[in-house]
């Protein structure tokens, strides 16, 4: 029996993980909140709109997604064998798309001609422009004007696919000011757009639902752990922003009490600097924003803090109110890694076993150096790869001092 | 009896409809506040809802996030605002005061605390913006036991259901917002309003007042056919802005659009 077996029963019935969730809007969009509860509730458990998820899933996105041994960087970190669950060979290259293709079945059977989005690396962009593209969807993309400056190669693929990306040129013109954006949009025109939240944060139902279409890639990663090295995995890494892809790999696994699990946060120029985007590593206060209540970077008259992070994707001072919970009750790890190390990881991936992460999924990579020499060779990891790193070429060769 | 109860049951024994301002705490620059305030009871307001300034305030349109904006600049907080009510209360014990916020600031000093500083300041009534009321347990009854009301949006796409448990909840008056979107949309239509008005007449005793898109004379008295009052912010906040440098000229320009509107609803 495992310790922490309530916490599957979450959320309750208002949409709240312990103190943290709930569905903090203003009115007008409380009824759209309901109503997308009641669709997702009545689809969860319907075998058609599941069997046709999962067709989509494996047709269109590519999944399974494999679960890599890498060997060679193993050897090299000398300790335990570390395991990549490979979702940058998803279609669209992150895990983002697996939730983007559940939200749009919802929004073909709400039908809602038209879909918004909120983007900071622009993944989460790109995965809603296009299955928007195969629906036939109108699709707008808000996202910080300095992220469209930052990850202009991700602006452009949302163009060609359709979308018209909005930069938003309010706040710190990141992440949040996407958000902020996208949610103004929303409350205007929620007789006809269904808004795809692209992270496990936002008023209730979006944390649940978010979490549920993500979830495959856990499921997937339990039964090859057992196909590839006979048992599960003796630790599981991801990266946190507002924590999708963490949540998609832990999920599955939150009542096997002897697996440990690390959410790996941006640390920027490390959390002591102030100059990070670690909510949960840091401790930060308590706060509500994005409709739902959380741990959140703020100052002491609470407003929302800057955040700082080398990328885009991570680049947000709140953090999904689950992993907020599973940090409290201790289910979960949550660590930083800093821009310095994340780089290195990135660069040694890329040489040792030819695979370029995504920047975001480079903070679990970082970490994974640090645990694996402290494990035993019999002894396995579980990281999630959950993005690629083309997008990011860009910002590291200005680091590199090159002008592509 | 609340100061916002007894504007209302005066409003009533004269048949006049309720004229309330909005603008936001400290903007352009907290010193001018209290004297804003001031202008705005001179043009005929009855009730002020003083805005507290957020970085993320995500109800609302370009006019009052610039105005967030502006104010933050100065770095201004709760306690400021404080301040303004106390200072304000010297000179003016009757118009009621109602802040206008989002939940964080509030979060971040402790719901007590707020709630016993907003008391002691002289406030009257609170309305968070990103606070509906299956979520209110938290802060409403701290409010109550310090006599201060609470106050609730109510939305177009509100169901009946829900505006049964938003009545039960409300306090003060209903804040009707006229359309879906931001602050400072388009202007209401006053059929339209009156329409999503007469359910919650059967439901609730509580003043129903109207915002959102009122921007003038003829758009006050237009919604206050219909409402009890009229609540406008965006229009005021945009004066604000366009003398954002030569803030001396601002309660006269204030006064000029409101005592307007003043004229307009008592026609």
């Amino acid at each position: 029996m495992s310790k922490f077996s309530d916490l599957t029963r979450l959320p309750d019935a208002r949409g709240h993980f312990g103190p943290y969730g709930g569905r903090f809007v203003s009115e007008t969009l409380s009824f759209a909140l309901e109503d997308l509860e009641k669709t997702y509730l009545s689809l969860r458990d319907d075998p058609d709109f599941q069997a046709e998820f999962d067709y989509d899933l494996a047709h269109y996105v590519g999944r399974p997604s494999p679960l890599y041994h890498a060997e060679r960087w193993s050897k090299q970190l000398g300790g335990a064998q570390v395991w990549l669950k490979r979702e940058d060979l998803n279609h669209t290259g992150a895990h983002k798309v697996n939730n983007t293709i559940g939200q749009a079945l919802l929004a073909k059977k709400s039908g809602k001609p038209r879909v918004i989005a909120e983007t900071g690396a622009g993944q989460h962009g790109v995965a809603t422009a296009t299955v928007a593209a195969r629906l036939g969807l109108e699709c707008e993309v808000y996202m910080g004007a300095e992220d469209v400056e930052r990850q202009k190669l991700n602006v452009y693929r949302m163009r060609l696919l359709g979308a018209n990306v909005i930069p938003v040129e309010s706040g710190t013109r990141t992440l949040k000011d996407a958000m902020n954006e996208a949610l103004r949009d929303w409350v205007t025109n929620v007789d006809n757009t269904f808004y795809i939240i692209g992270t496990v944060a936002g008023p209730h139902p979006y944390p649940m639902l978010v979490r549920d279409f993500n979830a495959v890639v856990g499921r997937e990663a339990r039964w090859q752990s057992v196909e590839e090295f006979g048992r599960l995995p003796d630790a599981l890494i991801a990266c946190v922003g507002g924590g999708s892809n963490a949540m998609g790999l832990f999920y599955p696994f939150v009542e096997d009490d002897e697996v440990v699990m690390y959410g790996v946060e941006a640390g920027g120029d490390g959390v002591a600097s102030g100059r990070h985007a670690a909510p949960l590593a840091s401790n930060a206060p308590r706060g509500v924003l994005h409709g739902t209540r959380t741990y959140l970077m703020s100052d002491e008259g609470g407003q929302v803090s800057d955040t700082h992070s080398i990328s885009a994707g991570l680049d947000y001072p709140g953090v999904g109110p689950e992993h907020a919970l599973w940090k409290d009750v201790g289910r979960v790890n949550y660590v930083a890694a800093d821009d310095d190390a994340v780089l290195e990881a990135f660069r040694e991936l890329t040489h040792v076993e030819g695979i370029m992460p995504a920047l975001e999924s480079a903070h679990a990579l970082a970490y994974a150096k640090v645990l694996a020499p402290t494990m035993r060779p019999d002894q396995h990891i579980v990281v999630n790869l959950s993005g690629r790193g083309d997008k990011d070429i860009l910002t590291v060769a200005k680091l590199d001092g090159i002008d592509i | 009896m609340n100061r916002i109860d007894q504007r209302f049951a005066a409003l009533k024994a004269q048949g006049r409809r309720a004229l309330i301002p909005y603008i936001t705490a400290g903007d352009p620059a907290p010193q001018y506040t209290v004297a804003f305030m001031h202008a705005l009871v001179r043009a005929g307001a009855d009730v002020i809802e003083l805005g507290v300034p957020f970085s993320d305030p995500m109800a609302d349109g370009p006019v009052i996030q610039k105005a967030c904006e502006r104010a933050l600049k100065h770095q201004v907080r709760l306690s400021h605002l404080f301040e303004m009510v106390r200072e304000f209360r010297q000179d003016d014990a009757e118009t009621p005061v109602v802040l206008m916020g989002y939940l964080n600031p509030v979060e971040r000093i402790g719901l007590e605390a707020f709630a016993d500083q907003a008391r002691e300041a002289g406030v009257d009534g609170v309305l968070i913006v990103d606070m509906p009321p299956e979520e209110a347990d938290i802060l409403g009854p701290t409010l109550k036991a310090r006599g201060l009301a609470s106050i609730f949006l109510v939305a177009p796409t509100t169901s009946r259901a829900r505006a049964a448990t938003i009545c039960a909840h409300g306090e003060g008056y209903l804040y009707y917002v006229s359309l879906k979107g931001v602050t400072g949309g388009a202007t209401p239509d006053a059929d339209d309003v009156a329409e999503h008005l007469a359910p919650l007449r059967e439901l609730t005793d509580l003043p129903l007042c109207v915002g959102f898109g009122i921007r003038d004379g003829a758009s006050a008295a237009e919604v206050g056919r219909v409402a009890d009052g009229v609540i406008v912010g965006s229009a005021l906040v945009s004066r604000i802005a366009e003398n954002a440098d030569d803030p001396e000229a601002i309660p006269a320009a204030l006064e000029a659009v409101l005592g307007e509107m003043r004229q307009a609803l008592d026609a």
